[in-house]
């Protein structure tokens, strides 16, 4: 299918790259259908929307950062997905990037990973029960961080 | 908005399943109990706001992404040099 999108203009894209948010994101409510694109930048994702050409998240897999991450949710939040906690190869986890214009400030939210069944290419916003995830990460320094712990 | 008084110690039922109580009063602090089935979602309403904020943020970002390895080489240098 043809997608306008905001980061590359107009695409052709696989269907199987569609995913609905039956609730949408927060702050997005009333938008449910995206899609999810690889970004020519690596580690990054974008998830266009379908039904605004204007958004797009960029996206990370917190793994990339934080190998500590994990996915603390209420059962409920992956019910509604048709996920199950023995679940894991059908589920992808990200976490969605605020890009400023200082580059090297770019952070994550942790607090409010995206939780997408792979399969079923259902998707919600989550918000973690763990208080150790905030909204803003600074990628670049934990990464930095992580440098340092390793060598 | 309904709004109802309630001293401590005192409850309101919502439904079937869900119980509100207020357990303590100190200065403009308020302790509230909730009894409720596993599966509803309570947060503080603050971090739905902070989420709802991050994402406007996120989404209003320009589409200039750096790439994340190319601004990881430069420490990794001054690391070896």
């Amino acid at each position: 299918m043809r997608v306008q999108t905001k980061p590359y203009g107009m695409l052709d894209v696989d269907e199987r790259q569609k995913i609905i948010f039956p609730f949408g994101i927060l702050g997005f409510e009333n938008l449910r259908e995206y899609v999810l694109l690889d970004a020519v930048q690596q580690p990054f994702y974008w998830l266009q929307s379908l039904e605004v050409p204007e958004i797009a998240f960029v996206l990370i897999n917190p793994q990339v950062f934080r190998p500590d991450y994990t996915l603390d949710v209420i059962d409920s939040d992956l019910e509604e997905i048709d996920l199950g906690k023995n679940n894991g190869d059908n589920t992808l986890i990200f976490a969605i990037v605020t890009i400023p214009e200082n580059h090297s400030k770019m952070t994550a939210n942790l607090q409010g990973p995206l939780i997408i069944n792979r399969e079923k290419r259902v998707g919600r916003q989550s918000v973690s029960t763990n208080e150790k995830w905030k909204v803003r990460h600074f990628i670049l320094d934990e990464l930095a961080s992580l440098r340092n712990e390793t060598c | 908005m309904l709004i109802l008084a309630r001293k401590v110690n005192e409850s309101i039922n919502i439904g079937d399943q869900v119980e509100i109580s207020v357990v303590d009063i100190r200065g403009d602090q308020v302790k509230i109990g909730i009894k409720a089935p596993r599966e509803v979602k309570i947060y503080r309403h603050e971090v739905y706001e902070a989420i709802q904020q991050e994402n406007r943020a996120a989404a209003a970002a320009s589409t200039d992404l750096p790439a994340l390895e190319s601004m990881l080489i430069r420490p990794k240098d001054q690391d070896e040099s």
